[in-house]
């Protein structure tokens, strides 16, 4: 298990680096920075900018330097937790960031709880009872769930969470907590609003996730030792319960690592079309306006998200499978 | 001794063929094709050939969307500014008059300031059908007017609704099918060329090369599809001609999904590069590419199909996503993302409902495509 483990760690430092490269890589693309969009918006509007000032900011945020020199330093001071500067805000990213990185991770953490809580009865219901009509309808519901585009699912959600319970139209909690402490009914206040999100960015992975279950129940159903059980003389709930459930478990766990990265995509644009006060709007004006370090730090905090999430879901299957503890994860 | 002893031989002619005979219908199950037992096994599979009958039509419809739009792209009406879809009749005052819709009377509502269009019971407007409407160039090339269906002279045939600027939905949607289902079907040309080389070289010569491609792939994979995609599309520079963007979006939906293709392809090779006929091949002299091009791919090719086939929704829904953001395609190129950006708000859902409807073929075309792929793996799956 500590091997596993080492072994784990150590691969994820070179994803980390690589994913930081690739980022670095990506945000460099569009051609000029920041200062460019800058400049061509106050000619756009009429005015003149002072070529001396434009020289200090150029030198202030270093875009100057090589490009090499420039990854090595916003990835050491990524290490001291020190995220650059956004040129948009004129603050450090770290606080024009704010409580946006823990919302993203809470909303993804209570949409894998949503997937995970009507993903199991309704795909067991669905193994248990194949091809019947309950099994059909259950299906062409998971269908339906991966064909809708998300940011519509939202919209008619929120149109009707606001007509029939009078939810506030978009935002994570009402208005008038947007700048309050955290007390007991922001927290509430939260999970009122937190649903509609929660269903419409789990909805895909819901429908994934029942058809995997069901195909893996499915399989373990009819093996022998089912037949054996049944057989023995086990009532059918016992028989499902104690041993078939068990293997076909897996990939509620190991799934998490193809869940993750379709959550956070998910949740990006539906946090755009709800005005969640997530990472995702944030993220699409940063890329807009090209505030490189701002958008930069997005990206590899929904990265490293998913990253150690995965991480965290392997760890999780290897103390549930010995298989996979065992020979080192290779059988999955 | 008279005449031959009794035998226990039959003496009839026997023909050793004869007993290994097959009957007509077990010969053809045995002569055919790899190809043609998955069509006949595909065809048991009653949703798979509907979705692709569907889907045939819908690319078909691509070839013609001019003619079969009622209006141009861009023809405006300002007088019928978001106005609802009109509904198409048969009979009038209790006698059959043919497919006519009735002509809208426009009120503007001073109270909630927005604009009333209601039927008019006495403006028949019958459909007109081969008919001369709005001037287009047919495939930007030949100058044209002819449409499957007009509306009645001087009057509206405005089936699906207008949007904010008097511009008929139904034609845009038409349009829009064209961009939307090629953009699916250029990018899972480039993922499959990508998952094909990359994937193959990775099986074939495993080894340290196939231990950097994976350490690749499980990177891109790490990554979460669409903050990636906003980021790659937002770096498509503004000042490009659309066509140019057009191209730059699907070559980037392309670009991320190789890498569940690439996976498929290196397994397979891992197995299939110990066999023998491969090892024959090899000894004779064969270069890897022939060897992975000629030997080793045909054996998987309909898998790898049947797999594409079910990553085209991905690539659908995500230049759907990406145009709703404003990120992917720009007008003039139509595409029903482009379509569905109108609907981003919510006094939409509310006020213009119709708005929406441009997410009715995407769901269609989603699902058939899954269904199909669905059909398409089990029919290549040998063992089913």
């Amino acid at each position: 298990m500590f091997g596993y483990l080492t072994h784990r760690i150590l691969v994820m430092i070179p994803t980390l680096i690589a994913i930081s490269l690739i980022t670095f890589v990506i945000i460099q693309l569009p051609p000029g920075d920041y200062l460019t969009t800058l400049v061509m918006e106050m000619q756009s509007r009429g005015e003149t900018i002072d070529q001396g000032r434009l020289a200090m900011l150029r030198e202030t945020y270093g875009l100057d330097r090589p490009l090499a020199e420039q990854y090595l330093y916003w990835l050491f001071g990524m290490l001291r937790g020190d995220f650059g500067y956004s040129f948009e805000y004129e603050l450090p990213v770290t606080e024009v960031v704010g409580d946006r990185l823990w919302l993203t991770a809470i909303v993804s953490f209570a949409t894998i709880l949503f997937i995970w809580a009507v993903s199991f009865p309704i795909a067991i219901y669905s193994a248990t009872h194949q091809y019947s009509a309950g099994d059909y309808a259950l299906t062409f519901l998971g269908f339906l769930g991966l064909a809708t585009p998300s940011f519509l699912l939202a919209l008619v959600l929120l149109y009707f969470a606001n007509v029939w319970f009078g939810t506030s139209i978009g935002g994570l909690m009402d208005p008038r907590y947007v700048d309050a402490p955290w007390s007991l009914d922001k927290v509430l206040s939260v999970l009122e609003h937190l649903w509609i999100p929660v269903i419409v960015i789990g909805t895909a992975g819901t429908a994934a996730m029942i058809r995997r279950l069901r195909a893996n129940l499915l399989d373990e159903l009819h093996k022998p030792y089912v037949v054996t059980a049944r057989a023995k003389g086990l009532s059918p709930r016992r028989v499902l319960w104690k041993y078939p459930l068990r293997m076909a478990l897996n990939p509620f766990v190991s799934d998490i690592g193809n869940l993750l990265p379709q959550i956070v995509s998910g949740a990006a644009i539906v946090s755009v079309v709800m005005s969640l006060p997530t990472t995702g709007p944030m993220l699409l004006q940063a890329l807009r306006s090209q505030d490189m370090y701002l958008a930069g730090s997005f990206l590899m905090f929904l990265a490293v998200l998913t990253v150690v999430g995965v991480f965290l879901s392997d760890l999780a299957l290897a103390l549930l499978d010995p298989r996979i503890r065992l020979t080192g994860g290779t059988t999955r | 001794m008279s005449g031959p002893l009794p035998h226990t031989v039959s003496a009839a002619p026997w023909t050793p063929e004869a007993e290994e005979r097959l009957t007509p219908e077990q010969e053809r199950h045995f002569m055919a094709s790899q190809w043609r037992l998955m069509w006949w096994k595909l065809k048991r599979h009653r949703l798979a050939v509907l979705s692709g009958a569907v889907l045939l039509l819908l690319y078909a419809s691509t070839l013609v969307s001019e003619v079969l739009a009622p209006y141009a792209l861009d023809s405006r009406h300002s007088h019928f500014i978001h106005a609802p879809p009109q509904t198409v009749h048969l009979f009038h005052e209790g006698r059959f008059v043919g497919p006519f819709v009735y002509g809208y009377d426009y009120r503007l509502d001073l109270e909630t300031l927005t604009r009333v269009y209601t039927p008019n019971p006495a403006e028949v407007q019958p459909i007109r059908f081969f008919c001369r409407g709005d001037s287009y160039a047919f495939w930007g090339l030949v100058e044209a007017d002819l449409h499957l269906a007009c509306p009645a002279p001087g009057g509206t045939l405005f089936l699906l609704g207008t949007d904010r600027l008097g511009r008929d939905l139904l034609s845009r949607i038409i349009y829009g099918t064209r961009i939307s289902l090629t953009v699916g079907l250029f990018g899972i040309i480039i993922s499959f060329v990508l998952g094909i080389v990359i994937g193959g070289v990775a099986g074939y010569y495993g080894g340290w090369i196939d231990n950097v491609i994976q350490r690749l792939i499980e990177i891109i994979r790490s990554f979460p599809e669409l903050p990636l995609w906003m980021a790659l599309s937002a770096a498509l520079p503004v000042t490009w001609n659309p066509l140019f963007i057009y191209f730059g979006i699907t070559l980037i939906l392309g670009l991320l999904d190789w890498t569940g293709l690439a996976r498929a392809v290196r397994s397979k090779l891992l197995a299939l590069r110990e066999e023998d006929y491969c090892t024959a091949a090899r000894l004779m002299g064969a270069s890897p590419s022939r060897i992975i091009g000629r030997h080793l791919l045909p054996g998987f090719t309909s898998h790898l199909i049947a797999s594409a086939t079910l990553s085209v929704p991905s690539m659908i829904l995500g230049e759907t996503a990406l145009s709703f953001l404003g990120l992917g395609l720009r007008p003039p190129i139509t595409s029903w993302g482009v379509l569905l950006a109108e609907a981003q708000n919510i006094n939409v859902v509310a006020l213009y409902p119709w708005l929406m409807l441009p997410v009715v073929p995407v769901i269609v075309t989603v699902l058939a495509f899954n269904f199909l792929g669905d059909g398409l793996r089990d029919a290549a799956d040998p063992y089913r």
